[in-house]
């Protein structure tokens, strides 16, 4: 071989003579990936996790997540001479004493927020184009997970903080843990090591916030970029675009320059974000006591859809022979429960009601799959219902409306908006339908859509006419739907 | 049934269309590099330079600004021009100068075949020879990994303690005082009319510490309202007597969740907890009369003595806080 002149050609050559890089490189160089808009949204996902860890890892350095006491004496005047916890002391450093703390401090709480947002933006867009059909279902699991993952990532990051209002929040989360049938107060004995708040919480808060819970969400992502990567992204139809190829453009140079320059740009928002606009000011709600709280008291915005069904949720609770299941539970247990449970089932359940079990990878669009969309939709309304009933007392003081009537009326709306949703949004997709029409766009043909499997009562007839019709066919044991 | 797409696209050797070819666009070559004119070039030029030297500033300026003792609002600012303008730069880049004519690549499919698999599955089974009973190796293995992993969850049990009878009392006692967070006791007449005072049981001092000042407020499950409303509180049942001197004391913790009931409604004898808006009517026991609650707040039978000093004669009537399992029994 002929000496390279250039440094970074013998780099590359020194590195492949170690590893066989080149042909790997190769490939994954090559990949391409379909170009549309809204297959940023899971890029904006990553990049803020990227900016959580980042800023994280800096903030570990400063954060002392212990309940021992002290009596504060930094530069913020207010709150001198005042006894708290050394977490909420050393969080107060950050925020005054350390320079640069408080932009880290707040572009972590941002990048967080902008985390679960763009993760849901990202769920909506997976769901409504069909993108978790089969090979997907795996990839669509494994983010549904990262949400559950996610979410009380975030919970148990800011509660770190010990401030007054995500102490509020705490020993809301304890009292719907304690709501749990059995196992409840075993749970949070051993959760929180003993009654509220107990001496070990922010300490056991802490390792799961930056380890335990950060190391199953990397793997999780690791996971879920290297599906994408074996699937091959979905594209929509269109000029040349099929089911047996994938039409865009390679990774290097353009798409790669573009990922790199929106994760700069990410990196950017959340910066002037973390630096212009104030977030989570501690020292104005003071350190956790734990009889006393303000008002108003609202959860960070992912949060807020519980604290809401909580508020909405009637006073009812079940009572036998001297045990009794709270009301909390039903809300904020058994209301979570189902909803990841139907999340995760979502494909598998859309695969049996349309019979659909084969490969997809061309997207839908969602007006295309009146049924599909409309559900989705409604099922957002109903959470978006939840999550605004979650300030029911900011509504009340804002607008000079009774309390009582502001939730009496969001009570109304989480039984009649979401149906009416529904109604509004199959209309719309049909209208739109009929307008492609016109333009002479044929529409893809819709599966039928097997209600009669709703009548429970049926299965067991149903699934001995299965049984009879493969006896008779002869085929194996392969489950026909 | 699944589906198995045969390999179709472009055939070249690695089944890729290749740069440069023609794609389903009928687009060729390098499109929009070549086909600007050279000022249109060299405008773009300028601009991807211009969004890094912009960056170069930026984060000039934020060392800068770090350097002088720091600015919240600036140190965001110039962070974010600084990564700003390297990620307008190479967008611009991208977008202006690399070649971007769709590219085919064939998607194969995701299953392996029947033959691989056949394969795998006879190579996997030939892992074990002259195995006569497997059920008994592979039960008696997995009883053995069952029970260790059980074994290994018993470290767990020593997070926390058994649940006991902590979640069901208070440090209330009979004659223990009723103190402000600063361990001072409370007079009958230091509530006034309309009036609310939060209170807690008295802490003694440590034997070990005398000079560490008790907090009466770290008693996370007993803080309690001491009230005068204006009008006389109807007794329940069994809780006559518990009133002295028109002073009613009922647990701060709501029943819902456990947030402490923090907004008295005097005109109304209405308390109010701010986290979900559940109501009690200080008159009738604290009964939950509006929002998600479905208790009342448990009341704590108090007396006066000889002094003036309020004095509990017992633990509150029910465990406070939020319901759980066995908290009737």
């Amino acid at each position: 071989m002929a000496r390279d002149r250039l440094v970074s050609r013998r780099v590359a050559r020194w590195l492949d003579q170690r590893t066989g890089s080149a042909k790997f490189a190769r490939t994954a160089l090559g990949k391409v990936f379909p170009d549309h808009w809204s297959f940023l949204i899971g890029e904006i996902v990553l990049y803020s996790f990227v900016v959580l860890i980042v800023t994280g890892v800096y903030l570990t350095f400063f954060f002392d997540p212990s309940s021992s006491e002290v009596v504060y004496d930094g530069s913020y005047a207010p709150l001198r001479g005042v006894t708290m916890t050394e977490a909420y002391a050393s969080s107060l450093d950050l925020s005054f004493d350390v320079r640069a703390g408080l932009v880290m401090r707040q572009m972590h709480h941002w990048a967080a927020l902008l985390f679960l947002a763009s993760m849901i933006v990202h769920l909506m867009r997976i769901f409504f184009t069909g993108a978790f059909r089969r090979p997907r279902e795996l990839n669509w699991i494994v983010g549904v997970t990262l949400l559950i993952l996610s979410i009380f990532n975030g919970f148990a990051g800011y509660s770190l903080l010990d401030d007054q209002l995500s102490g509020t929040g705490l020993r809301i989360a304890y009292s719907i843990a304690l709501s749990i049938p059995i196992a409840g107060t075993w749970l949070t004995s051993l959760v929180f090591g003993g009654e509220f708040p107990g001496p070990d919480i922010i300490n056991r808060l802490y390792v799961i916030h930056i380890l335990l819970l950060p190391a199953l969400i990397i793997a999780l992502i690791g996971l879920h970029l290297g599906l994408v990567v074996r699937h091959k992204h979905t594209q929509f139809g269109g000029r040349g675009r099929t089911e047996r190829n994938v039409v865009g453009e390679p990774v290097w140079p353009r798409f790669a320059f573009k990922s790199i320059g929106l994760m700069l740009l990410t990196a950017a928002v959340l910066a002037a974000l973390g630096g212009l606009a104030q977030i989570n000011p501690i020292w104005l709600y003071g350190p956790f006591e734990p009889a006393e709280v303000s008002s108003a008291s609202q959860p960070d915005w992912y949060v807020a859809w519980l604290d809401g069904a909580l508020r909405v949720f009637p006073p009812w609770e079940l009572r036998v022979g001297g045990y009794q299941v709270p009301a909390p539970f039903f809300p904020a247990v058994l209301l979570a429960g189902i909803t990841f449970v139907l999340l995760y089932l979502w494909p598998f359940l859309e695969a049996r009601f349309t019979s659909d079990h084969v490969e997809h990878h061309l997207l839908d669009r969602p007006r295309n799959r009146p049924v599909r969309t409309s559900m989705g939709a409604a099922t957002l309304a109903f959470y978006t219902v939840l999550t605004l009933s979650g300030s029911t007392d900011v509504v009340a003081t804002t607008f000079g409306l009774s309390v009582n009537a502001v939730l009496v009326a969001c009570r109304i709306a989480c039984v009649v908006v979401p149906p009416l949703v529904a109604l509004a949004t199959y209309r719309l997709c049909r209208e739109l339908q009929l307008r492609d029409e016109d333009a002479g766009l044929v529409p893809p043909e819709r599966p039928r859509i097997r209600w009669e499997l709703l009548r429970v009562w049926e299965w067991p007839a149903r699934r001995k006419q299965t049984k009879a019709a493969l006896a008779r066919s002869g085929a194996g044991p392969a489950a026909v739907d | 049934m699944s589906e198995h797409p045969p390999p179709s696209g472009p055939a070249t050797p690695d089944d890729r269309g290749c740069l440069g070819c023609e794609g389903p666009d009928g687009r060729v070559g390098d499109a929009d590099a070549a086909a600007g004119d050279p000022a249109e070039t060299r405008r773009s030029e300028m601009a991807v330079a211009s969004a890094f030297l912009l960056s170069t500033l930026g984060a000039i300026g934020l060392g800068v600004v770090y350097w002088r003792g720091g600015q919240v609002q600036f140190e965001g600012l110039l962070l974010a021009v600084a990564l700003g303008g390297l990620g307008l730069g190479f967008v611009l880049w991208a977008r202006r100068f690399m070649p971007h004519q769709p590219v085919v690549e064939a998607r194969h499919p995701i299953a392996s075949t029947e033959e691989e698999v056949d394969r795998f599955r006879q190579e996997y089974e030939q892992g074990e020879l002259l195995l006569g009973r497997r059920k008994l190796l592979v039960r008696s293995a997995g009883l053995a990994l069952a029970t260790l992993g059980a074994a290994l969850l018993f470290p767990i049990r020593s997070l926390g303690p058994r649940p006991g009878r902590g979640l069901k009392s208070t440090p209330y006692q009979r004659g223990t005082y009723l103190v402000t967070a600063e361990n001072e006791r409370v007079r009958a007449d230091d509530v006034n009319v309309n009036g609310v005072l939060t209170v807690f049981p008295e802490v003694a001092p440590d034997p070990d510490d005398p000079e560490a000042e008790p907090r009466p407020a770290a008693q996370a499950d007993s803080p309690t309202l001491l009230i005068r409303p204006d009008t006389e509180v109807v007794a329940r049942k069994g809780r006559e007597g518990w009133t002295p001197d028109g002073l009613v004391a009922y647990s701060k913790l709501c029943t819902h969740v456990g947030c402490p009931v923090g907004l008295y409604q005097a005109d109304e004898h209405l308390l109010l907890c701010p986290c979900h808006q559940s109501t009690f009517d200080v008159l009738d026991g604290a009964r939950a009369v509006f929002g998600p609650a479905t208790r009342s707040l448990p009341q704590l039978p108090i007396a006066i003595d000889a002094e003036g000093f309020v004095v509990a004669r017992g633990d509150f009537s029910a465990p406070t806080g939020a319901g759980f399992w066995d908290r009737d029994r």
